[in-house]
């Protein structure tokens, strides 16, 4: 098929993101990806879904695009729609079309958050038809096999009204993520956060003092992705203390008895 | 005066002269007993001041001596009068309650003597309790106690602290005192039965005092390893140590000594003949005590761990059986659980239950390993339970249940068929001012939890490809210039018109009405329904209030407080404050009748949430413990099956290990404060609904 004239342009992943494993989910990834199965990453908030799909990205080869779902995305925002080009009408694929037509990897990031009536397009492109409906142009696209979709979600967020319908989840590969073991989480936060292990190993630490008061006043507690702005910070000069309290402790609460615990423990460490 | 002790039946006649009017004669032996061992110069002069106190008024004359061993472990003999006389003066300014405060008060009596700043636990303790939490990753309460001291679940400490001349430095006491009972319980204090070492010492009090001092110094060294920030604030607040110690400090500081190092030393102290210095920041030793709760977590947390393996397919992709030889230990940073099946490393099994994973935590913390026995897989008829049995009194009532349940029987692993009788009526009204004065009192909160909730409701949506509303539908418009371009027909529906978002969710709330919840959860749980509905008016979500109660399974009560199709208006109001604390928890039933309830709304979705203050309970041994527990869960689980979500809060102070197990796919909150319940409550549902 020809392109479009408005095709969007599909990002490349060209350098080797840093990605540091946790378990096996390379490697089923891998085998999902060459079993043509769309994968789910199910994890908390900063555990490294998204750089994972990056690194997988860029270790398969494949575009990328992401799409960080909100409650107004529609099926257009997804799949593509009219736009008005001087005195003609001109179809512009959505993201999602795209990415099937140059069999990329698509990734939906934050699956729940988008309107029930808007995931389901996504149920005949992850079953075994792989086809994507384009019903505004009576097109039907079928997915080439290096396509694959990926969604993610955290499963930490309670909320009622939105969870994946079974119909949903059970079209895909579940890889689990969680914060790492100290020792990998050590290495993440010392090469992403550009400072010493034996730093790394306090602020590693603190995440895990941190984790022990989710669900006594903390909904989470503090994700590889904070401790890496706190390591950042520090290794821009910032004291611990002060880094750890502005990108930890305020980050995690905005209750003031509950800052101040953080911070106790913030004192204990450094 | 000579200076022999006066013995018990001395000291009980001449007590029996100087109080005798005292109308708590009885109790004068006892007396006696406590004022046996003080030297003699105390006794003369606690029954001289009794006498004159006695004179006042005799209750003060008995209260005086009562206290007075505890007042002369506080104060000098100068400050021992200047108590007395306290106590007296304000008899004589403000009465006989004010003198009983002042005179029990002694520690406030001694701070103020010394000009030293007086805190409260209650001031520090919510703060303490989660910097406690967070050290320990285990449940671990912190309470009021006579001194500091841990059983390894709770940490004492003492109600009052006024060492310091400022505020912050009594702070910082009570976080080091905190701090070392946390690493009593970390560091392994109670790892070895120091209960039968202290055998082998005549002075038992005297080789604990001992041994709490070099456990201080030993842990001392330990936190300083690991959290050093920590370590360098306690050391500001317990100064150099004494100087006697400092052969054991040199021995007890190296990384690789345990309590049995402290246990060895303990030999020459005694020997030695000294008193163990004393360490306000120390605390005390109960070994007995910490070495039972111990053993029964160790045995709870073994159960645990093994009925949770026994339901796993396999581990790391292993099959778990007794020919593998499987081992979990801390991994060598001290954090992390390593998995071993043969030896061979494996991740551990992402379907390992939360309270399964803890359990293993804590019994690492415990035992520095997962033991053997913890990681058999619990087999069938393995799993012995341990609360007793029995039939509870089954009480009659006037007229026919309302409706029957079934109850899970864990014992049989089946249902027990119509077991519950389930009674519904509404509650009686109650004050019918209270919803009025309650919202008033808490306005700035009220309006605080609507602007919350409003924000929830979220904006509205526009809704595209309409006939008609206040904005062009551009997508909508645009298909329509190409298919009158292509000859079609062009659809009408070119507007957007903005609607309300549909949320089509039902939620009811469950509420313990037991007899536990008497006084001041009640009046949390009233205050906090009374924001909900004031905040989900707001919302506009279809909402029940229901409170549950009952007297064994032929007496399950059911209180409607606000139906689903009740508005909430004055009788729902006084229904509100006439919510009171009535009898047991019976709470699978409650969850069965009310899931029932809820199943029928009309709505995509439902949600239950319940509010309790403790674990399930009713009357006689049957429903209590374990039982109570299975058949909660497995109401919730019903519930589940049918499409509704379930939520469940409860306050209880004792921590609560038990919930993850009972709530099962639900999810929970627990809360140690009564007074955060009216604005948690409202903001959980904000939290389960955004
Ligand atoms: N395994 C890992 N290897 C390398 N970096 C990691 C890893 N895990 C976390 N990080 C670091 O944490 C940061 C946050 O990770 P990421 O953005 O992928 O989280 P996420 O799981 O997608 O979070 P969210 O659910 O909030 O989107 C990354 O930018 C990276 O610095
Ligand atoms: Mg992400």
């Amino acid at each position: 098929m020809k392109p479009d004239p408005l095709a969007p342009e599909l990002a490349r992943v060209a350098a080797e993101p840093y990605y540091q494993p946790i378990g096996d989910e390379v490697a089923l990834f891998e085998a999902a990806y060459r079993r043509r199965l769309p994968a789910l990453l199910k994890g908390p908030t900063g555990c490294g879904k998204t750089r994972f799909v990056e690194y997988m990205a860029w270790k398969l080869q494949r575009p990328l695009v992401t799409v960080a779902c909100h409650d107004d995305l529609t099926t257009a925002d997804l799949v593509g729609r009219y736009l008005i080009v001087g005195e003609q009408t001109v179809w512009m694929d959505g993201p999602l079309t795209a990415a099937v037509r140059a069999g990329a990897i698509c990734y939906l990031d934050e699956i729940v958050e988008a309107r029930k009536d808007t995931t389901v397009v996504i149920h005949p492109l992850t079953d075994s038809r792989r086809v994507l409906a384009v019903d505004k142009r009576g097109e039907l696209v079928p997915a080439p096999d290096d396509f694959m979709l990926v969604i993610s979600y955290n499963p930490g967020y309670q909320s009622v009204l939105k969870e994946i319908k079974p119909s949903t989840r059970q079209r895909f590969v579940a890889l689990e993520f969680d914060y790492p073991a100290a020792d990998v989480e050590v290495r993440i936060v010392a090469t992403e956060g550009g400072v010493a292990d034996d730093m790394a190993r306090k602020l590693v630490k603190l995440g895990e003092l941190t984790r022990n008061l989710k669900g006594q006043g903390l909904d989470e507690g503090a994700s590889t992705r904070l401790l890496v702005h706190a390591a950042q910070l520090i290794n821009d000069g910032m004291a611990p203390v002060a880094a750890c309290t502005a990108a930890v402790a305020r980050a995690l609460t905005d209750d003031a008895e509950m800052t101040e615990t953080l911070n106790d423990l913030v004192r204990a460490i450094f | 005066m000579t200076e022999r002790k006066l013995f018990e039946h001395e000291l009980e006649e001449r007590l029996d002269a100087v109080l005798f009017a005292s109308p708590s004669h009885r109790s004068i032996t006892r007396l006696a007993t406590t004022l046996e061992s003080l030297p003699r110069v105390q006794q003369e002069k606690v029954l001289h001041w009794a006498g004159v106190a006695a004179k006042t008024y005799a209750e003060i004359g008995y209260l005086l001596a009562t206290l007075a061993p505890k007042a002369f472990e506080l104060l000098d003999d100068e400050g021992f009068d200047a108590w007395v006389l306290s106590g007296l003066d304000a008899y004589d300014r403000f009465g006989l309650r004010p003198a009983m405060d002042q005179l029990r008060n002694i520690e406030l009596f001694c701070a103020e003597r010394a000009g030293t700043a007086v805190t409260r636990l209650a001031d520090v303790e919510m703060r303490l309790a989660r910097f406690v939490q967070g050290l320990s990753g285990r449940p671990l309460a912190v309470r009021a106690g006579q001194h500091a001291w841990t059983d390894t679940e709770n940490i004492f400490l003492p109600e009052l602290v006024a060492v310091h001349t400022s505020a912050g430095g009594n702070r910082r006491l009570y976080k080091t005192m905190a701090a070392l009972l946390w690493a009593q319980t970390r560091y392994g204090t109670f790892s070895v039965d120091i209960e039968a070492r202290l055998g082998e010492w005549a002075d038992r009090e005297r080789a604990l005092g001992w041994l709490a001092v070099l456990e201080a110094v030993r842990l001392d060294a330990r936190i300083a390893a690991e959290l050093p920030g920590l370590a360098a604030e306690m050391a500001e607040v317990r100064g150099p140590w004494p100087e006697e110690l400092s052969a054991a400090i040199a021995h007890l500081t190296r990384p690789e000594a345990t309590v049995s190092d402290s246990l060895d030393l303990l030999a020459g102290f005694l020997s030695g003949g000294g008193v163990p210095p004393r360490l306000t920041f120390a605390g005390t030793l109960d070994p007995a005590a910490a070495w039972r709760v111990r053993a029964e977590r160790i045995q709870r947390d073994t159960e645990t761990l093994r009925k949770a393996l026994a339901t796993l397919k396999g581990m790391g992709g292993k099959r778990l059986s007794g020919e593998h030889a499987v081992s979990m230990a801390m991994a060598n940073d001290g954090a992390g659980m390593e998995v071993r099946v043969d030896g061979e490393a494996v991740a551990l099994p992402p379907n390992l239950p939360p309270e399964a994973q803890a359990a293993a935590q804590s019994l690492i913390q415990d035992l520095g390993e997962v033991p053997p026995e913890a990681l058999t897989p619990a087999g069938h008829g393995q799993w012995t339970p341990t609360d007793k049995t029995g039939p509870g009194p089954e009480l009659a009532s006037d007229r026919d249940a309302d409706h029957r349940y079934d109850e899970w029987d864990y014992h049989r692993g089946a249902y027990r068929r119509h077991w519950c009788h389930v009674y519904e009526m509404a509650v009686k009204p109650g004050e019918p001012g209270y919803v009025t004065e309650v919202a008033q009192r808490h306005g700035p909160l009220i309006r605080q939890i609507r602007k919350r909730f409003e924000l929830v409701r979220g904006e509205d949506r526009m809704l595209g490809r309409q006939p008609d509303g206040e904005e062009v539908d551009v997508d909508a418009l645009v298909d329509a210039l190409a298919d009158r371009r292509g000859g079609a027909e062009p659809s009408e529906r070119v507007f957007s018109r903005r609607v309300r978002n549909e949320r089509s969710l039902a939620a009811l709330f469950m509420v313990d009405m037991s007899g536990s919840t008497k006084g001041w959860v009640n009046d949390a749980e009233r205050e906090a329904l009374i924001m909900l509905c004031e905040g989900i008016e707001a919302l506009g979500d279809r909402y029940a209030i229901y409170g549950f109660s009952g007297w064994t399974r032929t007496r399950c009560d059911i209180y409607r407080v606000k139906g689903f199709d009740d508005a909430y208006d004055a009788a729902v109001r006084s229904r509100i404050a006439g919510i009171e604390a009535r009898d047991y928890t019976r709470m699978g039933v409650a969850i069965r009748h009310l899931t029932k309830l809820l199943a029928a709304q009309p709505t995509r979705h439902r949600l239950l949430v319940t509010l309790s203050d403790g674990r399930p309970d009713d009357f006689g041994d049957e429903y209590r413990g374990t039982y109570g527990i299975e058949d909660t869960r497995h109401a919730l689980l019903e519930a589940r099956e049918q499409g509704i979500r379930s939520y469940c809060v409860t306050i209880d102070r004792q921590g609560a290990d038990y919930l993850r197990h009972m709530v099962g796919p639900a999810s929970y909150t627990v809360l140690d404060q009564v007074h955060k319940l009216p604005l948690k409550l409202a903001d959980i549902y904000r939290r389960l609904t955004r």
